[in-house]
């Protein structure tokens, strides 16, 4: 029996994974569904807008621009072992297209947004207004989830885009002001270096990691229990099934644009 | 108007609802009664169908609830909450207007601001308190505000959750005296569950004592003082003795 015991433990916690995967599929079916039948609620979906979108710009931007600069401090560093030097503005801008900047902008984005999403319903949840939205003959999955999802869906790319802009700026600043490289030359190089491919590729991890964390933080909140206690449970699983699943969204989406 | 037929419910190994029979007359108030944790909530969420039943039936009309167009069904009702369940981002004219501002029962916006006003105003509120948000508000007027919500599109019935939980004696008596004048005024059928029993005596034409995840004794009001009935006699006396245990 003993011996046993922790096989049964295992099982239990395959079984719980497998429904809660389940539980997450039909979640995202049902919520991507809603967002192309009516009705739908401009209202709702330009105020998610604001606070997925715009209002995540500043944290955004910040660290893209400190990863940026960074990011041309360690290749110098490194490229100046074996005379690369000048290869800071091409590894700059593909390492904050390809990866650092889809990366840290979904990481951001779920610690910013998921768990906002998951602490405000999961509150409603707790206080009855879910229950209230039914009975005011309004479908919560509509009114709360679908505009959120579309908008983290529309948003999360471009501030991917404008967090992929802003890091080569930061990298573009640091090499041009400390390690004394050409304005000219070093956006030449970026601009001519870069491809299609890597910008597509960005954006589209962009897409993807704002469908998670959008995604995440609803269903963690949904799913909430009672009290303060499964308020915070539901914000903390939320950010972490969203930091977890973006990182290995982005492994996979890597594999498909960049396998050779 | 609205009847339960042998509804049972379970969460868990934990069985709520063990076979709940009840009738409710239409344009009457019905009071639910009933120890905490006893079902008296998730008997109302399953009949509006925010719980499903595991068995029996609820028929609204003589029509089963789980049938039927769901925004018809729920457009006759109205609910007030526990803890009033006001939207926090809106505006208090706004979540008394909810129902007047999208779906089937939609208005011209200013026209659902006019009726948010005039429903405020019949709870006992002032019109300053249309443009507040819910969070401005202590707690016996977010009460009215629910009121006010619950009431808004004139519903044929009306579930009051708790209504007097939390509040102090006046503002009691102030909900319960709304509660029945609306009732009254609107010819609605009410359904009220509470462990206030001023508020029982203020609200209700009948009453049902729920125990045990069934109803113990169900009868007109005045009947309830001499009902004989050991359950719903230690219930409205607050005596600790008798056959219901006081630690459950």
């Amino acid at each position: 029996m003993t011996l046993l015991a922790p096989l049964g433990a295992l099982g239990r916690a395959v079984l719980t994974f497998m429904a809660t995967v389940g539980r997450v599929s039909i979640f995202a079916a049902r919520a991507l569904s809603h967002i192309f039948r009516p009705p739908w609620y401009p209202r709702e979906l330009f105020s998610s807008l604001l606070t997925i979108g715009w209002l995540s710009l500043p944290v955004v931007g910040l660290t893209a621009i400190f990863t940026g600069g960074a990011l041309a401090l360690q290749i110098y560093a490194g490229g100046a072992r074996f005379n690369a030097e000048a290869v800071v503005p091409q590894i700059v801008a593909i390492g904050m297209v390809r990866e650092l900047g889809p990366v840290l902008v979904g990481l951001m984005i779920a610690a910013r947004v998921t768990s906002s999403i998951a602490a405000e319903i999961a509150t409603m949840k707790v206080t009855e207004q879910i229950d209230a939205l039914t009975t005011l003959s309004t479908n919560p999955m509509k009114y709360l989830v679908a505009p959120r999802v579309l908008a983290a869906l529309i948003t999360v790319p471009l501030l991917v885009g404008i967090g992929d802009i802003i890091g080569i700026a930061g990298g573009f600043g640091v090499a041009v002001h400390s390690l004394d490289f050409n304005p000219a030359t070093y956006l030449m190089n970026t601009v001519n270096f870069l491809e299609t491919r890597d910008v597509v590729s960005s954006l589209a991890k962009g897409a993807a990691f704002g469908l998670i964390a959008a995604l995440m933080g609803c269903f963690y909140g949904m799913e909430s229990g009672r009290g303060a206690q499964g308020v915070g449970r539901a914000t903390k699983g939320s950010v972490e099934a969203a930091a977890v699943l973006i990182l290995a969204a982005n492994f996979v989406l890597t594999g498909v644009f960049f396998s050779i | 108007m609205i009847r339960m037929e042998g509804v049972t419910k379970t969460f868990g190994d934990h069985a709520v609802l063990r076979g709940v029979d009840l009738n409710v007359e239409k344009g009457t108030s019905m009071v639910i009664i009933g120890g905490s944790g006893t079902g008296k909530s998730v008997a109302l969420k399953c009949i509006l169908g925010l719980i499903r039943p595991d068995r029996g039936k609820i028929l609204v009309d003589g029509t089963e609830t789980t049938t039927g167009d769901r925004d018809a069904f729920l457009a006759r009702f109205g609910m007030l909450f526990q803890g009033a369940a006001l939207f926090d981002s809106l505006p208090v004219w706004q979540n008394v207007a909810f129902r007047l501002l999208r779906g089937s029962l939609k208005r011209p916006q200013a026209e659902a601001r006019e009726i948010a006003i005039e429903k405020l105003r019949r709870v006992g509120l002032k019109p300053d308190v249309a443009d507040k948000l819910p969070a401005e508000l202590s707690g016996g007027m977010q009460k009215r505000v629910g009121l006010a919500r619950a009431i808004a599109a004139e519903p044929e019935i009306i579930f009051f959750d708790e209504p007097t939980t939390g509040l102090d004696p006046i503002m009691a008596g102030v909900i319960n005296d709304l509660i029945r004048e609306i009732v009254v005024e609107m010819g609605a059928t009410a359904m009220t569950i509470t462990h206030d029993m001023s508020s029982v005596r203020a609200i209700a034409d009948n009453v049902a004592m729920l125990h045990d995840g069934v109803i113990k004794w169900t009868g007109p009001v005045a009947e309830m003082d001499q009902s004989g009935d050991p359950y719903l006699d230690q219930f409205i006396h607050g005596r600790a003795e008798g056959p219901i245990q006081a630690v459950r």
